[in-house]
């Protein structure tokens, strides 16, 4: 049995503790190295959310609902997935508007109206003081077990000075005071209680874990054989099915919906999560790091259940107690004694960050707007009048909260009184979701919505809680007030089908978003609620410069003076400077204070005395007019426009990069084509040389040896007159080419009969046909094959491939056909010769300038290597495509097709001839001008 | 910013699907006596779809670099009135 002074003495020791580590984290943070600030610790300080009742309750509950206490972790696990979404939205417009508490966050975006903050602050304190005395029931019902478990008359307190349940709230109170009061600053921030806070959630994680290994593995042989035990014995398997949770599955949806709002609204949650928070980034790792935690905590809590159950099959214990009583049981007081500093942990935690946010609300809330009413509170240093209020109401709250559990707490269970809480908290969840979405949501809806569903809650979960205490006398529930049936709490409207938690929470959120969606959609919002409302809903698109609101008709050291009141001459002397330093002004030299200084001010004096109060502040030192909803708007409108400016300027900037690389690609690509133009220039004046040269040097033999005999000055002649021939028809060809690939060439358009410009082609060649020796045949289908283009062009394509064709025949046995033919849409003309042939490697570059086939029977190159790319350019000029077909020793076949013209073709083209003219010259002109003459 | 769009996007199916998973009916498929590796199959199905969310969860918002300017999360503005 463990003497009662260890137990005191191990509890002083841990709290001790606590406050040490609380000191060092407030020190830590004055020196400006933060110890809280990372992820980690923000993760530890969120399990905050596991109070007493997770500690013990979850216990306590399995053994009567089995999976019954698990959505209450489940919950809070879905919503983690959309903290980086919803979460991260509200730290920043808390931290933009320096809001310090829930009730600051809701009355700030219902138009700072004190009215609505005051109404949140009395939910929340109606709503969580059961909640705070659940956590003392915990504390005293779990000393008494430790204290008690072996002697025979279980004594229970009676006496209150004896009670340790006082004591402890005496403990929690002196926490709060010292590391929650320290001293009014802007931010709201306690690092000093966080580092607690996360100490103790590493406490109470490590004392449940290891009374659950203790158990499964030290008392039985693992948890397989705990659970296999269980399904035996037909009362225990049942706790294995869903049913065994009273209400089924609206039950067990109605718990995962509300641990889904209490983990965001929760007074003490929205504090840690928003307030406390040091860096949004946290969010990543917190959004899974914490549902870790939850699935830790909850890993060992059937096997502890059952074993309760199977060790203490009479009942007679309380469930909520086998955490203790099972290794009590033992005879193991050490590890009892373990986990009974985890619950202390999970109790004190809860109640010290409750309590704070709790007080800072009502000082905020409810008191300061009292007092700022009165006369005397309108002068002289108000710092000590806030700090004493916030002391007064830590102070209260945890006393309310003993006294409440002295009267109330023991006839109900840890987790009904937990959920009364949680069904409180989710009041808060539509004004604030729906605020931060959606704009329209107005001041009055939200009034209606909070004051409707906060009487239904009451009425429905919180007056029949009173009833079953013995308060009111219990034929309220059965009968309803005055008899009225349709009234009766549980069952309002006759609604029957739910359980008492499931039927409260179905109503008071019904009339929450009703009355809020309802109202807003028919309120007009005034200048202020629209202003607010656009700000909260924006928050990543407006930045913390427009929460300005006043025009500036204060006075530098009017507001100053009032900073000082609240926050201390010091600090206010800091803030300023900091603000001169920012914005680069010498604030001690000015007098009025421009819109931004006022709104800084009322910011910083926000964080201090809530939104609602500083508003009312401001306005009795600024005595320039609110600005009017014209100026709003065009306020808000100004910052829509330089978003929209810098989003076009993106835009903007996206579109250089593109055209740079375009320009990168296109200068690219002119130095290769300077690069093939050098080569060209280089290959003409090679091609240019050759014939150059024999005529030079033959013309020099007949210049030197006049005694050459007549025919061999005849033959030299000859070959002169060849090879200037031959020089006269390169040069054409590569001015020819110029001009087509500078796009200088005039080409004229018409209707032209390719049987006809055959016909020419194979006329003018005749002869060298004839001379050579070679058969020419022609086949061709009796209508005229018309196609659009320059006719003197295509009689040269035709020419070019006849002479290639020549060049290649075996004189006297060569034979060449030209064949046209019309296909659906094109016609299509053929040159095929029965010379060598072309190899496939060839056949790609044939069309390419200076391209000559050598390595055949001559020598000498035959032609100019311009003629097929000169036939390329007109053919793809005129829409068409040209190439060959060869196979070496089967002759060689060329080939080209052009568009055909049908009537309507004509037609098409003459418009297009018309839009030429009128386009201007684009290096073609209108086909009735002059036409281009051969060279 | 496609990414973080996409990341967001996940970001609010999960939860939905978690709903779903975690809610009548698919629960009540494995609502019954019966064990799996010593496991009664409720809590078994109830902590396997626990922890495979959690680990998704990681997987999105670990996996995505922070954004240099959290302005993507908001919808394009329509102006109020």
């Amino acid at each position: 049995m463990l003497a009662h002074w260890l137990i005191l003495v191990v509890s002083f020791i841990y709290l001790g503790l606590l406050f040490a580590i609380a000191y060092y984290g407030d020190k830590r943070a004055d020196a400006g190295r933060s110890i809280i600030s990372n992820p980690y610790i923000y993760t530890l300080s969120i399990a905050v959310y596991c109070t007493a009742w997770t500690f013990y309750g979850s216990v306590g509950r399995a053994a009567t609902t089995g999976v019954g206490f698990l959505p209450i972790y489940l919950g809070p696990t879905l919503m983690a997935a959309l903290w980086w979404l919803v979460l991260r939205k509200i730290i920043r417009i808390a931290k933009v508007h320096r809001l310090t508490s829930i009730a600051d966050f809701i009355a700030s975006r219902y138009a700072k109206d004190p009215l609505v903050a005051g109404i949140v602050t009395i939910i929340a304190l109606v709503g969580i003081l059961p909640y705070i005395s659940l956590q003392l029931k915990a504390v005293s019902t779990s000393f008494n077990v430790l204290y008690a478990y072996h002697s025979p008359s279980q004594p229970h307190p009676t006496s209150l000075w004896s009670d340790t349940a006082l004591y402890v709230a005496l403990l929690m109170a002196v926490f709060s005071l010292l590391f929650g009061t320290r001293h009014i600053d802007a931010s709201e921030r306690h690092e000093g209680m966080v580092a607690a806070v996360a100490f103790e959630s590493m406490v109470k994680l490590a004392a449940f874990l290891i009374a659950g290994v203790f158990i499964s593995y030290y008392l039985f042989a693992g948890p397989s054989e705990l659970v296999l035990d269980a399904i035996n014995s037909p009362k225990l398997a049942k706790l294995m099915e869903l049913e065994a949770l009273p209400g089924g599955y609206a039950s067990w949806f109605t718990l995962t919906f509300l641990s889904m709002s209490a983990i965001l609204f929760l007074p003490r949650q929205f504090h840690i999560l928003v307030v406390e928070n040091v860096n949004e980034e946290h969010l990543r790792k917190a959004s899974w790091l914490f549902p870790l935690y939850l699935l830790a905590i909850n890993l060992f809590v059937l096997p502890i259940s059952l074993a309760g159950l199977i060790l203490f099959p009479a009942g007679g214990v309380d469930p909520d107690t086998y955490l203790l009583t099972v290794p009590l049981f033992a005879g193991q007081e050490l590890v009892a004694l373990f986990v009974f500093l985890g619950g202390l942990s999970a109790a004190t935690g809860m109640a010290i960050v409750a309590t704070i946010a709790l007080s800072t609300m009502i000082c905020n809330d409810l008191v300061m707007p009292v007092l700022l009413r009165l006369r005397s509170f309108r002068q002289g240093n108000l710092g000590s009048v806030l700090l004493a209020v916030r002391r007064a109401s830590i102070i209260g709250i945890l006393l309310l909260g003993y006294a409440y559990f002295r009267l109330i707490g023991e006839s109900y269970a840890l987790v009904t009184i937990g959920l009364l809480s949680f069904a409180a908290a989710a009041q808060f969840a539509p004004p604030i979701l729906i605020g931060i979405y959606w704009r329209r949501a107005s001041r009055k809806g939200a009034i209606a919505g909070l004051l409707a569903g906060f009487g239904l809650w009451a009425y429905t979960l919180l007056i029949p809680s009173f009833a079953i205490s013995g308060w009111i006398p219990a034929v309220f529930l059965e009968q309803g007030p005055f008899g009225l049936e349709l009234l009766r709490p549980y069952h309002l409207l006759g609604l029957g089908m739910f359980d008492p938690l499931t039927h409260s929470v179905f109503w008071s959120m019904l009339a929450n978003v009703g009355l809020l969606v309802g109202v807003s959609l028919f309120d007009r919002q005034n200048a202020m609620e629209r202003l607010q409302a656009t700000l909260f809903v924006d928050v990543f698109r407006h930045g913390e410069s427009d929460t300005r609101l006043w025009s500036g008709t204060a006075t530098v050291s009017d507001l100053k003076g009032l900073l000082a009141r609240f926050l201390g001459a010091g600090n206010a002397e800091k803030a300023f400077a900091a603000y001169g330093v920012e914005h680069g002004m010498d604030l001690r030299t000015r007098v009025q204070a421009d819109s931004r200084l006022v709104g800084f001010a009322e910011r910083e004096l926000a964080g201090a005395i809530g939104a609602a109060s500083a508003r009312v502040m401001i306005a009795s030192v600024a005595k320039g007019e609110e600005i009017s909803l014209e100026e709003i708007m065009r306020i808000i409108d100004e910052t829509s426009q330089v978003i929209e400016y810098s989003h076009r300027l993106e835009e903007k900037s996206r579109e250089l990069e593109q055209t740079t690389a375009e320009l990168r690609g296109a200068n690219k690509r002119l130095k290769e084509l300077d690069r093939l133009k050098d080569e060209f220039i280089s290959t003409v004046t090679h091609e240019l040389r050759t014939p150059l040269t024999s005529i030079r040097s033959f013309s020099e033999i007949l210049r030197d040896h006049p005694n050459l005999s007549a025919e061999e000055r005849q033959q030299f002649l000859e070959i002169t007159v060849k090879e200037s021939e031959r020089l006269s028809r390169l040069i054409n060809q590569v001015l020819d080419l110029a001009k087509i690939e500078s796009d200088s060439v005039e080409w004229t358009e018409e209707l032209v009969d390719l049987k006809q410009v055959i016909g020419e082609a194979v006329g003018s060649m005749g002869q060298i046909f004839r001379e050579q020796d070679i058969d020419l045949e022609k086949s061709e289908p009796p209508a005229p094959v018309s196609v659009m283009g320059d006719r003197d062009r295509l009689i040269q394509v035709v020419i070019n491939l006849l002479s290639n064709a020549v060049k290649f025949c075996e004189p006297g046995a060569g034979r060449v056909t030209v064949s046209l033919a019309s296909r659906p849409g094109r016609a299509r003309v053929e040159v095929a010769d029965n010379g060598p042939g072309i190899h496939p490697d060839e056949q790609e570059m044939i069309f390419e300038k200076f391209h000559q086939l050598k390595g055949l029977h001559d020598e000498k190159p035959r032609g100019s290597g311009l003629g097929l790319t000169i036939s390329q350019r007109i053919v793809a000029h005129h829409g068409g495509r040209i190439w060959v077909e060869s196979e070496p020793g089967a002759g060689a076949r060329f080939i080209f097709e052009l568009p055909l013209v049908g009537i309507a073709g004509e037609v098409r083209v003459k418009q297009t001839r018309f839009a030429t003219v009128r386009e201007g010259n684009k290096g073609r002109r209108p086909d009735n001008s002059s036409r281009k003459g051969e060279e | 910013m496609p990414e973080a769009k996409r990341r967001n996007e996940r970001l609010i199916v999960l939860p939905l699907v978690g709903i779903i998973a975690l809610n009548y009916p698919l629960l009540s498929l494995f609502s019954r006596v019966k064990l799996h590796f010593g496991v009664p199959v409720l809590y078994l199905y109830l902590f396997a779809v626990w922890l495979a969310f959690i680990f998704c969860v990681a997987v999105t918002l670990e996996k995505s670099t922070p954004p240099p300017e959290p302005r993507e999360a908001e919808p394009k503005k329509p102006r109020s009135g």
